[in-house]
């Protein structure tokens, strides 16, 4: 039987697959129309490797990390690639999260895309959806809601966040280059940070 | 989209395995990688330069690997950055003990995945550098954008670069001297037509028949604004005085010229725009000493073209004069 975390990285897997062709899309609006197919191979590459029957969530993520540096490329190989091995280092010989850790994997994440990225929120990046989204989780834990409310705040403030991104100037990335043009598309980062956001989400729920 | 393919998914595969096939005196696939190498590199004493990046500007950039220019280049899929893992193992098996100097054009995901390389070897005890080529004045350098783009230019580094390592200078001279043209480069382009990615299967961005893209990149995206259509003097016009805005090149100069196509210009095009380009160089006074006209750093099938000023003094002209003998850059 397959590992929750397998599980739960398929379902982020399946639907960077299935919406392929959605960020694609949004990224030739306004970058150079490979996010989802970049992305897409990564994921279904680290599926392809990834071993279905190891519980340690830190190793799983750790192998997915590495897989979507060699395989995704572009900045986004490097940005998902490095959450993902920030947030193995603190999930290490884990095999499962309180919703209390889901604090602490955000802040890896965040404080790894932000090493990586050089970016702070507002600029039209993926850290607008997440960052967001981290804190309106980490609000609903700390007021003690139960988990799946604790889901629902973080995708929903992942969404608001990533429709935010379009209604600003890109100052970071390839988008940037387009000035006040890139105004009225979302980012594609974002995009794709809030499908694997209800992924997660949707993977709990159904556990 | 109509193409000469025999899959999506074999484009930069067979690209690479297909300048392996035609040109092995030059260079050779390092196994397991998208990275072309010098052949015989291992053997050469001297400073290592790497370069690369996505797929689709060929002849960039495996075509500059060879003698005075690149010693390996790294390719993505189209239009993408390589990855980190590729460029470490071009970097770990070029490497013949005198440093390594990585050429990166100026795109957020090149920096990164170059940069994750380079702290990869530097782990390994191989000692490397890096320059960052941003010569393209279509973008405005502030602190709202990623910064300028590299493009076209990108080419005198390689050319420039390689030479000083050819002659055996170490690391630090090689790098200044990166650093100095990359002071002294500028570029702007524009397209008549997008091109299409194969794995997208249409154009990055559309164009009515009388409208261009001016200050476009060299990855199909859209550039800093479309008008109508005008003739090769007016456009090329256009271009340099955003290039002369710099206040770099001045009367009593002498300057390097590329004028260079983006992939599906006719050469005689692109030679109605150098003619221009020496007209407007000869009326502010500027010598152009050496001028380059072809295909050198292309976005797949676009049409358009750009055009480059690299300032010269003694040292670069003299470097940029020297033998170089690569499959896409040869001078005796």
């Amino acid at each position: 039987m397959a590992s929750h975390i397998y599980e739960c990285i398929e379902k982020i897997g399946q639907s960077i697959i299935d919406n392929r062709g959605f960020l694609t899309e949004l990224d030739r609006e306004i970058g150079d129309a490979d996010h989802g197919i970049n992305m897409a191979r990564g994921f279904g590459e680290v599926l392809a490797q990834l071993p279905a029957d190891n519980e340690d969530i830190g190793a799983a993520l750790k192998k997915t990390g590495m897989v979507l540096l060699s395989k995704v490329g572009g900045a986004s190989g490097p940005l998902y690639g490095t959450a993902c091995l920030e947030a193995a280092k603190v999930c290490a010989g884990r095999t499962a999260l309180t919703a209390e850790d889901g604090k602490t994997v955000f802040a890896a994440v965040i404080a790894g895309i932000q090493k990586r990225g050089k970016a702070v929120r507002g600029e039209k990046t993926m850290l607008d959806a997440i960052i967001p989204a981290s804190e309106a989780y980490a609000a609903a834990v700390d007021a003690g809601a139960p988990v799946d409310a604790c889901l629902d705040a973080m995708c929903e403030a992942a969404k608001e966040g990533a429709e935010y991104t379009a209604s600003i100037r890109a100052t970071k990335g390839r988008a940037s280059y387009l000035g006040d043009r890139s105004i009225g598309h979302k980012d594609p980062g974002a995009a794709s940070s809030l499908l694997a956001m209800e992924a997660i989400r949707s993977y709990v729920k159904g556990a | 989209m109509k193409k000469l393919l025999n899959g999506i998914d074999s484009v930069v595969d067979e690209m690479l395995n297909g300048m392996a096939a035609a040109h092995p005196e030059y260079l050779r696939r390092l196994d397991g990688t998208d990275a072309l190498i010098r052949t015989g590199a291992k053997k050469t004493d001297k400073v290592v330069l790497i370069s690369g990046g996505g797929s689709g500007h060929e002849p960039a950039h495996g075509g500059y690997v060879g003698r005075g220019m690149l010693d390996a280049a790294v390719s993505g899929a189209v239009f993408t950055s390589p990855t980190p893992d590729q460029v470490y193992e071009a970097i770990m098996a070029a490497d013949c003990g005198r440093g390594t100097l990585l050429i990166i054009k100026n795109y957020t995901g090149d920096v990164m995945n170059f940069e994750m390389a380079a702290d990869m070897a530097a782990d390994e005890g191989i000692r490397v550098e890096k320059v960052i080529v941003a010569d393209d004045v279509a973008v405005e350098n502030s602190t709202w954008t990623t910064g300028r783009r590299g493009i076209a230019g990108t080419v005198f580094v390689h050319k420039i670069a390689g030479a000083k390592a050819e002659e055996g200078a170490p690391l630090e001279q090689v790098k200044a001297v990166a650093e100095k043209v990359i002071a002294n480069v500028r570029s702007m382009g524009m397209a008549i037509e997008p091109c299409t990615v194969p794995a997208v299967g249409k154009p990055g961005f559309e164009l009515a028949d009388d409208e261009v893209e001016i200050g476009i990149g060299i990855h199909g995206e859209p550039g800093t604004h479309r008008e109508k259509i005008g003739t090769a003097q007016a456009t090329a016009d256009q271009l340099l005085e955003k290039i002369f805005a710099e206040g770099i090149y001045h009367e009593g100069d002498r300057v390097a010229v590329m004028i260079n196509g983006m992939g599906g210009t006719p050469l005689s095009e692109l030679y109605i725009v150098a003619l221009r380009v020496e007209q407007v160089l000869g009326e502010k006074g500027i010598c152009a000493a050496k001028t380059l006209v072809g295909n050198y750093m292309t976005s797949l099938e676009m049409a358009g073209f750009s055009i480059t000023l690299l300032k010269l003094d003694g040292e670069l002209e003299a470097l940029l004069n020297a033998p170089a003998d690569t499959p896409a850059f040869r001078q005796l």
